[in-house]
Protein backbone atom coordinates (compact mmCIF):
# COMPACT_ATOMS: atom_id res chain seq x y z
CA UNK A 1 0.00 0.00 0.00
CA UNK A 2 2.96 2.31 0.53
CA UNK A 3 3.72 2.23 -3.18
CA UNK A 4 0.77 4.49 -4.04
CA UNK A 5 1.90 7.34 -6.24
CA UNK A 6 1.60 10.56 -4.33
CA UNK A 7 0.22 13.34 -6.43
CA UNK A 8 1.46 16.73 -5.24
CA UNK A 9 -1.91 18.29 -4.55
CA UNK A 10 -2.97 19.79 -1.26
CA UNK A 11 -3.90 16.89 0.99
CA UNK A 12 -7.58 16.65 1.79
CA UNK A 13 -9.18 15.18 4.87
CA UNK A 14 -7.78 11.66 5.56
CA UNK A 15 -11.26 10.11 5.30
CA UNK A 16 -11.32 10.39 1.51
CA UNK A 17 -8.61 7.94 0.37
CA UNK A 18 -10.33 5.07 2.16
CA UNK A 19 -13.01 4.48 -0.46
CA UNK A 20 -10.65 4.50 -3.47
CA UNK A 21 -8.44 2.06 -1.62
CA UNK A 22 -11.30 -0.29 -0.84
CA UNK A 23 -12.97 0.13 -4.20
CA UNK A 24 -11.17 -2.64 -6.12
CA UNK A 25 -11.94 -5.09 -3.33
CA UNK A 26 -15.57 -4.05 -3.20
CA UNK A 27 -15.86 -4.47 -6.96
CA UNK A 28 -14.28 -7.90 -7.16
CA UNK A 29 -15.64 -9.30 -3.90
CA UNK A 30 -19.09 -10.44 -5.15
CA UNK A 31 -17.53 -12.46 -7.98
CA UNK A 32 -14.99 -13.88 -5.56
CA UNK A 33 -17.58 -14.91 -2.98
CA UNK A 34 -19.59 -16.76 -5.62
CA UNK A 35 -16.48 -18.58 -6.77
CA UNK A 36 -15.14 -19.40 -3.34
CA UNK A 37 -18.05 -21.77 -2.72
CA UNK A 38 -16.55 -23.95 -5.46
CA UNK A 39 -13.46 -24.48 -3.31
CA UNK A 40 -15.51 -26.44 -0.76
CA UNK A 41 -16.20 -29.45 -3.05
CA UNK A 42 -12.62 -29.16 -4.28
CA UNK A 43 -11.25 -29.71 -0.79
CA UNK A 44 -13.87 -32.38 -0.18
CA UNK A 45 -12.56 -34.21 -3.23
CA UNK A 46 -8.99 -34.00 -1.93
CA UNK A 47 -10.21 -35.34 1.46
CA UNK A 48 -12.18 -38.20 -0.13
CA UNK A 49 -9.16 -39.17 -2.21
CA UNK A 50 -7.37 -40.14 0.99
CA UNK A 51 -10.15 -42.46 2.12
CA UNK A 52 -11.43 -45.85 1.18
CA UNK A 53 -15.01 -44.75 0.73
CA UNK A 54 -17.75 -46.65 -1.08
CA UNK A 55 -21.31 -45.38 -0.69
CA UNK A 56 -22.57 -48.94 -0.77
CA UNK A 57 -20.31 -49.96 2.13
CA UNK A 58 -20.36 -47.03 4.56
CA UNK A 59 -19.04 -49.15 7.44
CA UNK A 60 -15.80 -49.93 5.60
CA UNK A 61 -14.96 -46.26 5.26
CA UNK A 62 -11.42 -45.60 6.50
CA UNK A 63 -8.63 -43.11 6.17
CA UNK A 64 -5.75 -44.59 4.17
CA UNK A 65 -3.53 -41.58 3.48
CA UNK A 66 -2.04 -42.01 0.01
CA UNK A 67 -2.99 -45.69 -0.23
CA UNK A 68 -5.29 -45.19 -3.19
CA UNK A 69 -2.68 -43.29 -5.14
CA UNK A 70 -0.17 -46.07 -4.52
CA UNK A 71 -2.75 -48.68 -5.57
CA UNK A 72 -3.22 -46.79 -8.82
CA UNK A 73 0.41 -47.24 -9.79
CA UNK A 74 -0.06 -51.01 -9.99
CA UNK A 75 -3.61 -50.90 -11.36
CA UNK A 76 -3.72 -51.86 -15.06
CA UNK A 77 -7.07 -50.04 -15.40
CA UNK A 78 -5.42 -46.79 -14.35
CA UNK A 79 -2.66 -47.20 -16.91
CA UNK A 80 -5.24 -48.07 -19.55
CA UNK A 81 -6.93 -44.75 -18.77
CA UNK A 82 -3.63 -42.90 -19.03
CA UNK A 83 -2.92 -44.56 -22.38
CA UNK A 84 -6.39 -43.95 -23.83
CA UNK A 85 -6.37 -40.31 -22.68
CA UNK A 86 -2.91 -39.73 -24.13
CA UNK A 87 -3.89 -41.24 -27.49
CA UNK A 88 -7.10 -39.22 -27.54
CA UNK A 89 -5.44 -35.91 -26.65
CA UNK A 90 -2.48 -36.37 -28.98
CA UNK A 91 -4.53 -37.40 -31.99
CA UNK A 92 -7.29 -34.82 -31.62
CA UNK A 93 -4.98 -31.90 -30.93
CA UNK A 94 -2.42 -32.93 -33.55
CA UNK A 95 -4.96 -33.40 -36.33
CA UNK A 96 -6.94 -30.30 -35.38
CA UNK A 97 -3.77 -28.22 -35.46
CA UNK A 98 -2.82 -29.44 -38.94
CA UNK A 99 -6.35 -29.05 -40.31
CA UNK A 100 -6.97 -25.73 -38.56
CA UNK A 101 -3.70 -24.30 -39.84
CA UNK A 102 -4.41 -25.52 -43.35
CA UNK A 103 -7.87 -23.98 -43.40
CA UNK A 104 -6.61 -20.72 -41.88
CA UNK A 105 -4.00 -20.48 -44.64
CA UNK A 106 -6.70 -21.07 -47.27
CA UNK A 107 -8.85 -18.30 -45.83
CA UNK A 108 -6.02 -15.91 -45.05
CA UNK A 109 -6.94 -13.12 -47.45
CA UNK A 110 -9.71 -10.85 -46.26
CA UNK A 111 -12.19 -11.36 -49.04
CA UNK A 112 -15.95 -11.40 -48.65
CA UNK A 113 -16.09 -15.04 -49.72
CA UNK A 114 -13.43 -16.09 -47.21
CA UNK A 115 -15.23 -14.33 -44.39
CA UNK A 116 -18.51 -16.07 -45.21
CA UNK A 117 -16.74 -19.44 -45.28
CA UNK A 118 -15.01 -18.84 -41.97
CA UNK A 119 -18.31 -17.94 -40.31
CA UNK A 120 -20.01 -21.02 -41.79
CA UNK A 121 -17.19 -23.17 -40.42
CA UNK A 122 -17.92 -21.90 -36.92
CA UNK A 123 -21.26 -23.74 -36.82
CA UNK A 124 -19.85 -27.07 -35.58
CA UNK A 125 -18.10 -25.23 -32.75
CA UNK A 126 -21.46 -23.75 -31.73
CA UNK A 127 -23.01 -27.22 -31.53
CA UNK A 128 -23.04 -28.79 -28.09
CA UNK A 129 -20.42 -31.59 -28.15
CA UNK A 130 -22.85 -34.07 -26.59
CA UNK A 131 -25.42 -33.27 -29.30
CA UNK A 132 -22.72 -33.49 -31.98
CA UNK A 133 -22.09 -37.04 -30.79
CA UNK A 134 -25.77 -37.86 -31.24
CA UNK A 135 -25.66 -36.43 -34.77
CA UNK A 136 -22.72 -38.65 -35.70
CA UNK A 137 -24.38 -41.58 -34.00
CA UNK A 138 -27.35 -41.21 -36.33
CA UNK A 139 -25.06 -40.85 -39.35
CA UNK A 140 -23.07 -43.96 -38.43
CA UNK A 141 -26.06 -46.16 -37.58
CA UNK A 142 -25.44 -49.61 -39.15
CA UNK A 143 -29.01 -49.81 -40.56
CA UNK A 144 -29.56 -46.46 -42.20
CA UNK A 145 -26.57 -44.21 -41.39
CA UNK A 146 -25.50 -42.20 -44.40
CA UNK A 147 -21.82 -42.64 -43.51
CA UNK A 148 -22.16 -46.40 -43.09
CA UNK A 149 -23.77 -46.46 -46.54
CA UNK A 150 -20.99 -44.27 -47.93
CA UNK A 151 -18.10 -46.42 -46.68
CA UNK A 152 -19.94 -49.49 -47.99
CA UNK A 153 -19.93 -47.85 -51.44
CA UNK A 154 -16.16 -47.74 -51.17
CA UNK A 155 -16.09 -51.43 -50.41
CA UNK A 156 -15.77 -51.26 -46.61
CA UNK A 157 -18.67 -53.39 -45.43
CA UNK A 158 -19.62 -53.84 -41.79
CA UNK A 159 -17.53 -50.96 -40.57
CA UNK A 160 -18.90 -50.67 -37.04
CA UNK A 161 -17.73 -47.17 -36.09
CA UNK A 162 -18.12 -46.54 -32.35
CA UNK A 163 -19.48 -50.00 -31.52
CA UNK A 164 -16.29 -51.92 -32.35
CA UNK A 165 -13.25 -51.60 -30.07
CA UNK A 166 -10.93 -51.25 -33.06
CA UNK A 167 -12.72 -48.25 -34.57
CA UNK A 168 -14.29 -46.59 -31.50
CA UNK A 169 -11.31 -44.30 -30.92
CA UNK A 170 -11.28 -43.31 -34.59
CA UNK A 171 -14.98 -42.40 -34.42
CA UNK A 172 -14.84 -40.19 -31.33
CA UNK A 173 -11.66 -38.50 -32.57
CA UNK A 174 -13.54 -37.74 -35.79
CA UNK A 175 -16.39 -36.10 -33.84
CA UNK A 176 -13.89 -34.11 -31.75
CA UNK A 177 -12.19 -32.93 -34.94
CA UNK A 178 -15.55 -31.93 -36.38
CA UNK A 179 -16.42 -29.87 -33.31
CA UNK A 180 -13.09 -28.28 -32.38
CA UNK A 181 -11.09 -27.76 -35.58
CA UNK A 182 -13.01 -24.48 -36.13
CA UNK A 183 -11.63 -23.26 -32.80
CA UNK A 184 -8.05 -23.79 -33.99
CA UNK A 185 -8.97 -22.21 -37.30
CA UNK A 186 -10.37 -19.03 -35.72
CA UNK A 187 -7.37 -18.50 -33.46
CA UNK A 188 -4.79 -19.18 -36.15
CA UNK A 189 -6.68 -17.07 -38.68
CA UNK A 190 -6.74 -14.15 -36.22
CA UNK A 191 -3.01 -14.71 -35.70
CA UNK A 192 -2.21 -14.90 -39.41
CA UNK A 193 -4.14 -11.75 -40.17
CA UNK A 194 -2.43 -9.80 -37.40
CA UNK A 195 1.12 -10.56 -38.61
CA UNK A 196 3.09 -7.57 -39.91
CA UNK A 197 3.10 -7.45 -43.72
CA UNK A 198 6.63 -6.14 -44.38
CA UNK A 199 8.51 -9.48 -44.23
CA UNK A 200 6.05 -11.02 -46.69
CA UNK A 201 6.32 -8.09 -49.09
CA UNK A 202 10.11 -8.18 -48.91
CA UNK A 203 10.07 -11.92 -49.61
CA UNK A 204 7.77 -11.40 -52.58
CA UNK A 205 9.98 -8.66 -54.03
CA UNK A 206 13.00 -10.92 -53.68
CA UNK A 207 11.10 -13.77 -55.34
CA UNK A 208 11.50 -16.17 -52.41
CA UNK A 209 9.91 -19.59 -52.94
CA UNK A 210 6.54 -20.23 -51.30
CA UNK A 211 7.56 -23.11 -49.04
CA UNK A 212 10.56 -21.12 -47.86
CA UNK A 213 8.29 -18.21 -46.91
CA UNK A 214 6.01 -20.62 -45.05
CA UNK A 215 8.69 -22.40 -43.02
CA UNK A 216 11.02 -19.46 -42.43
CA UNK A 217 8.62 -16.53 -42.04
CA UNK A 218 5.00 -17.58 -41.51
CA UNK A 219 5.55 -20.45 -39.07
CA UNK A 220 8.07 -18.73 -36.78
CA UNK A 221 5.96 -15.58 -36.58
CA UNK A 222 2.82 -17.61 -35.98
CA UNK A 223 4.48 -19.84 -33.37
CA UNK A 224 3.14 -18.05 -30.26
CA UNK A 225 -0.40 -18.36 -31.59
CA UNK A 226 0.13 -22.03 -32.42
CA UNK A 227 1.49 -22.74 -28.93
CA UNK A 228 -1.41 -20.92 -27.26
CA UNK A 229 -4.09 -22.63 -29.33
CA UNK A 230 -2.46 -26.05 -28.90
CA UNK A 231 -2.15 -25.77 -25.13
CA UNK A 232 -5.72 -24.53 -24.87
CA UNK A 233 -7.05 -27.48 -26.85
CA UNK A 234 -4.74 -29.89 -25.01
CA UNK A 235 -6.21 -28.84 -21.66
CA UNK A 236 -9.73 -29.40 -22.97
CA UNK A 237 -8.93 -32.64 -24.72
CA UNK A 238 -7.35 -34.25 -21.66
CA UNK A 239 -10.64 -33.63 -19.88
CA UNK A 240 -12.95 -34.76 -22.67
CA UNK A 241 -16.18 -36.25 -21.38
CA UNK A 242 -19.25 -35.12 -23.35
CA UNK A 243 -18.40 -36.59 -26.74
CA UNK A 244 -17.30 -39.96 -25.42
CA UNK A 245 -20.06 -40.29 -22.85
CA UNK A 246 -22.80 -39.42 -25.32
CA UNK A 247 -21.34 -41.73 -27.96
CA UNK A 248 -20.45 -44.90 -26.04
CA UNK A 249 -20.24 -44.20 -22.28
CA UNK A 250 -16.61 -45.26 -22.38
CA UNK A 251 -17.13 -48.55 -24.18
CA UNK A 252 -17.00 -50.87 -25.95
CA UNK A 253 -15.15 -52.66 -23.16
CA UNK A 254 -12.89 -50.00 -21.74
CA UNK A 255 -11.56 -48.82 -25.09
CA UNK A 256 -12.59 -45.19 -24.42
CA UNK A 257 -12.13 -44.92 -20.64
CA UNK A 258 -10.83 -41.36 -20.48
CA UNK A 259 -10.06 -39.91 -17.04
CA UNK A 260 -13.38 -38.20 -16.48
CA UNK A 261 -15.42 -41.04 -17.98
CA UNK A 262 -13.81 -43.54 -15.62
CA UNK A 263 -14.29 -41.25 -12.63
CA UNK A 264 -17.97 -40.82 -13.55
CA UNK A 265 -18.54 -44.57 -13.79
CA UNK A 266 -16.52 -45.23 -10.61
CA UNK A 267 -18.75 -42.80 -8.77
CA UNK A 268 -22.20 -43.56 -10.13
CA UNK A 269 -21.94 -47.18 -11.21
CA UNK A 270 -19.68 -48.55 -8.50
CA UNK A 271 -20.48 -45.83 -5.89
CA UNK A 272 -16.75 -45.69 -5.22
CA UNK A 273 -16.33 -42.11 -4.03
CA UNK A 274 -12.73 -42.60 -2.90
CA UNK A 275 -11.19 -43.94 -6.09
CA UNK A 276 -13.07 -41.50 -8.32
CA UNK A 277 -11.82 -38.59 -6.20
CA UNK A 278 -8.22 -39.84 -6.35
CA UNK A 279 -8.47 -40.23 -10.12
CA UNK A 280 -9.76 -36.65 -10.48
CA UNK A 281 -7.00 -35.28 -8.25
CA UNK A 282 -4.43 -36.92 -10.53
CA UNK A 283 -6.08 -35.34 -13.60
CA UNK A 284 -6.27 -32.02 -11.82
CA UNK A 285 -2.54 -32.12 -11.03
CA UNK A 286 -1.77 -32.84 -14.69
CA UNK A 287 -4.00 -30.05 -16.02
CA UNK A 288 -2.85 -27.61 -13.36
CA UNK A 289 0.77 -28.05 -14.37
CA UNK A 290 -0.12 -27.63 -18.04
CA UNK A 291 -2.39 -24.65 -17.42
CA UNK A 292 0.41 -22.80 -15.65
CA UNK A 293 2.58 -23.18 -18.74
CA UNK A 294 -0.38 -22.11 -20.83
CA UNK A 295 -1.23 -19.00 -18.82
CA UNK A 296 2.38 -17.81 -18.93
CA UNK A 297 2.44 -18.28 -22.68
CA UNK A 298 -0.92 -16.57 -22.97
CA UNK A 299 0.19 -13.51 -21.03
CA UNK A 300 3.35 -13.23 -23.13
CA UNK A 301 1.31 -13.28 -26.31
CA UNK A 302 -1.15 -10.82 -24.83
CA UNK A 303 1.61 -8.39 -23.98
CA UNK A 304 2.93 -8.65 -27.53
CA UNK A 305 -0.41 -7.95 -29.17
CA UNK A 306 -1.06 -5.14 -26.74
CA UNK A 307 2.36 -3.72 -27.44
CA UNK A 308 1.84 -3.95 -31.19
CA UNK A 309 -1.59 -2.34 -31.06
CA UNK B 1 -1.46 -20.67 -61.25
CA UNK B 2 -4.68 -22.20 -62.61
CA UNK B 3 -3.75 -25.51 -61.01
CA UNK B 4 -3.08 -23.74 -57.74
CA UNK B 5 -6.53 -22.13 -57.85
CA UNK B 6 -8.17 -25.43 -58.71
CA UNK B 7 -6.48 -27.17 -55.77
CA UNK B 8 -7.56 -24.39 -53.45
CA UNK B 9 -11.17 -24.64 -54.61
CA UNK B 10 -11.12 -28.42 -54.23
CA UNK B 11 -9.68 -28.18 -50.72
CA UNK B 12 -12.25 -25.59 -49.66
CA UNK B 13 -15.09 -27.70 -51.08
CA UNK B 14 -13.93 -30.72 -49.09
CA UNK B 15 -13.60 -28.65 -45.93
CA UNK B 16 -17.08 -27.14 -46.30
CA UNK B 17 -18.54 -30.56 -47.08
CA UNK B 18 -17.01 -32.15 -43.98
CA UNK B 19 -18.04 -29.41 -41.58
CA UNK B 20 -21.49 -28.57 -42.93
CA UNK B 21 -22.82 -31.87 -44.25
CA UNK B 22 -23.68 -33.35 -40.80
CA UNK B 23 -25.85 -30.36 -39.91
CA UNK B 24 -27.52 -30.43 -43.33
CA UNK B 25 -28.18 -34.14 -43.11
CA UNK B 26 -29.73 -34.03 -39.63
CA UNK B 27 -32.04 -31.20 -40.76
CA UNK B 28 -33.07 -33.33 -43.76
CA UNK B 29 -33.71 -36.33 -41.49
CA UNK B 30 -35.88 -34.27 -39.18
CA UNK B 31 -38.36 -33.73 -42.05
CA UNK B 32 -38.53 -37.41 -42.99
CA UNK B 33 -40.73 -40.24 -41.79
CA UNK B 34 -39.06 -43.28 -40.26
CA UNK B 35 -39.68 -45.29 -43.45
CA UNK B 36 -37.91 -42.66 -45.54
CA UNK B 37 -34.99 -42.57 -43.13
CA UNK B 38 -34.59 -46.34 -43.21
CA UNK B 39 -34.63 -46.50 -47.01
CA UNK B 40 -31.34 -47.29 -48.74
CA UNK B 41 -29.74 -45.68 -50.65
CA UNK B 42 -30.40 -42.41 -48.82
CA UNK B 43 -32.31 -40.00 -51.00
CA UNK B 44 -32.97 -36.29 -51.05
CA UNK B 45 -36.24 -36.81 -52.91
CA UNK B 46 -39.05 -37.06 -50.35
CA UNK B 47 -42.19 -35.28 -49.22
CA UNK B 48 -41.15 -33.23 -46.18
CA UNK B 49 -43.26 -33.83 -43.10
CA UNK B 50 -43.63 -31.78 -39.95
CA UNK B 51 -44.86 -34.77 -37.97
CA UNK B 52 -41.60 -35.10 -36.00
CA UNK B 53 -41.78 -31.53 -34.81
CA UNK B 54 -45.47 -31.64 -33.95
CA UNK B 55 -44.88 -34.80 -31.91
CA UNK B 56 -42.10 -33.06 -29.96
CA UNK B 57 -44.13 -29.91 -29.42
CA UNK B 58 -47.36 -31.64 -28.45
CA UNK B 59 -45.39 -33.91 -26.15
CA UNK B 60 -47.02 -37.14 -27.38
CA UNK B 61 -44.87 -39.58 -29.21
CA UNK B 62 -46.39 -42.44 -31.21
CA UNK B 63 -44.19 -45.48 -30.69
CA UNK B 64 -44.53 -49.14 -31.49
CA UNK B 65 -45.47 -49.83 -27.87
CA UNK B 66 -48.07 -47.09 -27.53
CA UNK B 67 -48.00 -43.37 -26.81
CA UNK B 68 -45.01 -42.00 -24.96
CA UNK B 69 -45.19 -38.68 -23.13
CA UNK B 70 -42.12 -36.56 -23.57
CA UNK B 71 -40.94 -33.39 -21.88
CA UNK B 72 -38.58 -32.13 -24.52
CA UNK B 73 -40.17 -28.69 -24.63
CA UNK B 74 -39.64 -28.44 -20.90
CA UNK B 75 -35.92 -29.24 -21.43
CA UNK B 76 -35.81 -26.45 -23.98
CA UNK B 77 -37.35 -24.06 -21.48
CA UNK B 78 -34.82 -25.17 -18.83
CA UNK B 79 -31.97 -24.43 -21.24
CA UNK B 80 -33.29 -20.94 -21.96
CA UNK B 81 -33.80 -20.19 -18.27
CA UNK B 82 -30.47 -21.61 -17.06
CA UNK B 83 -28.33 -20.00 -19.77
CA UNK B 84 -30.02 -16.58 -19.61
CA UNK B 85 -29.98 -16.28 -15.82
CA UNK B 86 -26.39 -17.55 -15.57
CA UNK B 87 -25.12 -15.04 -18.11
CA UNK B 88 -27.00 -12.14 -16.51
CA UNK B 89 -25.68 -13.02 -13.06
CA UNK B 90 -22.17 -13.46 -14.43
CA UNK B 91 -22.33 -10.04 -16.10
CA UNK B 92 -23.50 -8.33 -12.91
CA UNK B 93 -20.71 -10.02 -10.93
CA UNK B 94 -18.02 -10.14 -13.59
CA UNK B 95 -18.05 -6.71 -15.23
CA UNK B 96 -17.26 -4.74 -12.03
CA UNK B 97 -14.60 -7.30 -11.09
CA UNK B 98 -13.07 -7.10 -14.57
CA UNK B 99 -13.00 -3.33 -14.20
CA UNK B 100 -11.25 -3.63 -10.83
CA UNK B 101 -8.60 -5.96 -12.25
CA UNK B 102 -8.04 -3.70 -15.26
CA UNK B 103 -7.92 -0.30 -13.54
CA UNK B 104 -6.39 -0.91 -10.14
CA UNK B 105 -3.21 -2.56 -9.02
CA UNK B 106 -4.19 -3.90 -5.63
CA UNK B 107 -2.83 -6.42 -3.23
CA UNK B 108 -3.93 -9.99 -4.12
CA UNK B 109 -5.62 -8.60 -7.23
CA UNK B 110 -3.58 -10.62 -9.68
CA UNK B 111 -3.84 -13.72 -7.45
CA UNK B 112 -7.61 -13.47 -7.32
CA UNK B 113 -7.80 -12.99 -11.09
CA UNK B 114 -5.59 -16.04 -11.61
CA UNK B 115 -7.58 -18.21 -9.23
CA UNK B 116 -10.76 -17.40 -11.09
CA UNK B 117 -9.12 -18.08 -14.42
CA UNK B 118 -7.80 -21.42 -13.20
CA UNK B 119 -11.39 -22.53 -12.57
CA UNK B 120 -11.73 -22.57 -16.34
CA UNK B 121 -9.10 -25.27 -16.61
CA UNK B 122 -9.88 -27.54 -13.68
CA UNK B 123 -11.56 -30.86 -14.57
CA UNK B 124 -15.28 -30.30 -13.88
CA UNK B 125 -15.88 -33.74 -12.39
CA UNK B 126 -13.35 -33.01 -9.65
CA UNK B 127 -15.85 -30.65 -8.03
CA UNK B 128 -19.08 -32.00 -9.53
CA UNK B 129 -18.88 -35.46 -7.98
CA UNK B 130 -18.53 -34.34 -4.33
CA UNK B 131 -20.92 -31.49 -5.09
CA UNK B 132 -23.61 -33.95 -6.16
CA UNK B 133 -23.59 -35.38 -2.62
CA UNK B 134 -23.95 -31.88 -1.13
CA UNK B 135 -26.68 -31.01 -3.62
CA UNK B 136 -28.65 -34.09 -2.61
CA UNK B 137 -28.26 -33.32 1.09
CA UNK B 138 -29.29 -29.71 0.65
CA UNK B 139 -32.06 -30.46 -1.87
CA UNK B 140 -30.38 -28.14 -4.36
CA UNK B 141 -30.50 -30.66 -7.21
CA UNK B 142 -34.14 -29.87 -7.80
CA UNK B 143 -33.66 -26.09 -7.92
CA UNK B 144 -32.59 -23.72 -10.65
CA UNK B 145 -30.58 -21.66 -8.17
CA UNK B 146 -28.06 -24.41 -7.49
CA UNK B 147 -27.47 -24.92 -11.21
CA UNK B 148 -27.26 -21.20 -11.99
CA UNK B 149 -24.65 -20.86 -9.28
CA UNK B 150 -22.55 -23.70 -10.63
CA UNK B 151 -22.95 -22.40 -14.21
CA UNK B 152 -20.93 -19.40 -13.01
CA UNK B 153 -17.94 -21.68 -13.39
CA UNK B 154 -18.50 -21.47 -17.14
CA UNK B 155 -19.58 -17.85 -17.52
CA UNK B 156 -17.55 -15.89 -14.97
CA UNK B 157 -13.98 -16.72 -16.08
CA UNK B 158 -14.89 -16.00 -19.69
CA UNK B 159 -16.50 -12.65 -18.92
CA UNK B 160 -13.74 -11.65 -16.52
CA UNK B 161 -11.00 -12.23 -19.04
CA UNK B 162 -12.59 -10.88 -22.18
CA UNK B 163 -14.04 -7.76 -20.55
CA UNK B 164 -10.85 -7.08 -18.61
CA UNK B 165 -8.95 -6.89 -21.88
CA UNK B 166 -11.43 -4.34 -23.21
CA UNK B 167 -11.20 -2.16 -20.10
CA UNK B 168 -7.41 -2.28 -20.37
CA UNK B 169 -7.52 -1.23 -24.01
CA UNK B 170 -9.73 1.77 -23.28
CA UNK B 171 -7.63 4.67 -22.04
CA UNK B 172 -8.50 5.75 -18.48
CA UNK B 173 -7.94 9.41 -19.43
CA UNK B 174 -11.53 9.96 -20.55
CA UNK B 175 -12.76 8.65 -17.22
CA UNK B 176 -10.33 10.92 -15.35
CA UNK B 177 -11.46 13.94 -17.33
CA UNK B 178 -15.06 13.08 -16.58
CA UNK B 179 -14.25 12.71 -12.89
CA UNK B 180 -12.46 16.07 -12.81
CA UNK B 181 -15.68 17.58 -14.14
CA UNK B 182 -17.09 16.67 -10.76
CA UNK B 183 -18.89 13.41 -11.54
CA UNK B 184 -18.87 10.55 -9.08
CA UNK B 185 -16.84 7.43 -9.60
CA UNK B 186 -20.02 5.42 -10.16
CA UNK B 187 -21.19 7.72 -12.96
CA UNK B 188 -17.80 7.52 -14.66
CA UNK B 189 -18.01 3.74 -14.51
CA UNK B 190 -21.55 3.45 -15.87
CA UNK B 191 -21.49 6.36 -18.35
CA UNK B 192 -17.95 6.12 -19.72
CA UNK B 193 -16.21 2.83 -18.96
CA UNK B 194 -19.07 0.41 -19.62
CA UNK B 195 -20.14 1.93 -22.97
CA UNK B 196 -16.50 1.94 -24.11
CA UNK B 197 -16.17 -1.75 -23.28
CA UNK B 198 -19.60 -2.46 -24.80
CA UNK B 199 -18.45 -4.65 -27.69
CA UNK B 200 -16.34 -6.73 -25.31
CA UNK B 201 -19.23 -7.16 -22.90
CA UNK B 202 -21.50 -8.19 -25.78
CA UNK B 203 -18.94 -10.67 -27.12
CA UNK B 204 -18.32 -12.14 -23.66
CA UNK B 205 -22.03 -12.38 -22.91
CA UNK B 206 -22.74 -14.06 -26.24
CA UNK B 207 -19.94 -16.58 -25.86
CA UNK B 208 -20.82 -17.47 -22.31
CA UNK B 209 -24.47 -17.91 -23.30
CA UNK B 210 -23.45 -20.36 -25.99
CA UNK B 211 -21.08 -22.25 -23.68
CA UNK B 212 -23.72 -22.41 -20.95
CA UNK B 213 -26.30 -23.67 -23.44
CA UNK B 214 -23.93 -26.31 -24.77
CA UNK B 215 -22.85 -27.54 -21.37
CA UNK B 216 -23.70 -31.13 -20.68
CA UNK B 217 -21.83 -32.52 -17.71
CA UNK B 218 -22.91 -30.03 -15.03
CA UNK B 219 -26.59 -30.76 -15.45
CA UNK B 220 -26.01 -34.47 -16.13
CA UNK B 221 -24.54 -34.84 -12.66
CA UNK B 222 -26.37 -32.21 -10.64
CA UNK B 223 -29.84 -31.68 -12.10
CA UNK B 224 -32.93 -33.72 -11.33
CA UNK B 225 -34.96 -34.91 -14.33
CA UNK B 226 -37.25 -31.90 -14.02
CA UNK B 227 -34.43 -29.35 -14.34
CA UNK B 228 -32.42 -30.86 -17.18
CA UNK B 229 -31.47 -28.74 -20.21
CA UNK B 230 -31.69 -29.95 -23.83
CA UNK B 231 -28.20 -31.42 -23.94
CA UNK B 232 -29.04 -33.93 -21.21
CA UNK B 233 -32.67 -34.19 -22.27
CA UNK B 234 -31.77 -35.14 -25.84
CA UNK B 235 -29.61 -38.02 -24.64
CA UNK B 236 -32.36 -39.31 -22.35
CA UNK B 237 -34.80 -38.91 -25.23
CA UNK B 238 -32.69 -41.10 -27.50
CA UNK B 239 -32.80 -43.89 -24.92
CA UNK B 240 -36.52 -43.47 -24.29
CA UNK B 241 -37.77 -43.16 -27.85
CA UNK B 242 -35.76 -46.09 -29.19
CA UNK B 243 -36.07 -46.17 -32.95
CA UNK B 244 -37.99 -42.93 -33.59
CA UNK B 245 -35.08 -41.56 -35.60
CA UNK B 246 -37.05 -38.72 -37.18
CA UNK B 247 -37.99 -37.36 -33.78
CA UNK B 248 -34.43 -37.72 -32.53
CA UNK B 249 -33.23 -35.67 -35.50
CA UNK B 250 -35.92 -33.05 -34.85
CA UNK B 251 -34.92 -32.88 -31.17
CA UNK B 252 -31.29 -32.37 -32.21
CA UNK B 253 -32.29 -29.57 -34.60
CA UNK B 254 -34.31 -27.82 -31.89
CA UNK B 255 -31.39 -28.15 -29.46
CA UNK B 256 -28.76 -26.63 -31.71
CA UNK B 257 -30.93 -24.10 -33.56
CA UNK B 258 -30.79 -21.35 -30.88
CA UNK B 259 -26.99 -21.30 -30.63
CA UNK B 260 -26.45 -21.60 -34.39
CA UNK B 261 -28.93 -18.78 -35.08
CA UNK B 262 -27.35 -16.62 -32.39
CA UNK B 263 -23.87 -17.32 -33.76
CA UNK B 264 -24.86 -16.39 -37.31
CA UNK B 265 -26.76 -13.31 -36.16
CA UNK B 266 -23.92 -11.96 -34.02
CA UNK B 267 -20.97 -13.48 -35.89
CA UNK B 268 -18.80 -10.37 -35.74
CA UNK B 269 -18.85 -10.32 -31.94
CA UNK B 270 -18.46 -14.05 -31.82
CA UNK B 271 -15.23 -14.11 -33.83
CA UNK B 272 -13.93 -11.17 -31.84
CA UNK B 273 -14.78 -12.81 -28.52
CA UNK B 274 -13.28 -16.14 -29.51
CA UNK B 275 -10.00 -14.74 -30.74
CA UNK B 276 -9.67 -12.00 -28.13
CA UNK B 277 -10.82 -14.22 -25.31
CA UNK B 278 -8.15 -16.74 -26.01
CA UNK B 279 -5.38 -14.78 -27.64
CA UNK B 280 -5.60 -11.21 -26.60
CA UNK B 281 -7.05 -11.74 -23.15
Amino acid sequence: MSTTVIIPTPAKAPARPLLPRLLPYLLSLPALIVCIGILVPFFTAAWYSLQRYNLAMPLNREFVWFGQYLDMLTDPDFWATVRVSAVYAASTVGLELLLGLGIALLLRERTRFNNIVSVALLLPLMTAPAIASLMWKLMTNPNFGVLSWLVALFGVHDFRWASAPSSAMFTVVLVDIWVYTPFMMVLLLAGLRSLPQQPFEAARLDGVAGHFVFFRITLPMLAPYIVTATLFRMLDSMQQFDIVYAMTQGGPGDSLMLFQVRAYLDFFQYTNVGTSAALMIVLWALTYALSNVFIKQWLKLRERTHGAA
Amino acid sequence: MALHKLLRAAALTLVLLFFLFPIFWIVVMSFQTNEEILRLPPSLVFAPTLANYTALISGHLQTASGILDITFLHNLWNSILLSTCSVLLALVLGVPAAYAFARFRFRLGEDIAFTMLSFRFAPPLLVLLPLSLYFQDLGLNDTYIGLIWIYQLICLPLILWIVRGYFEDASPDIEYAYRIDGHSWWRAFTRIAIPLAGPGIAAAGLLSFIFAWNNFVFALILASADKQPVTVGALAFVTASGIQYGQIAAAIVLSILPTLALALYAQRWLVEGLSLGAVKG
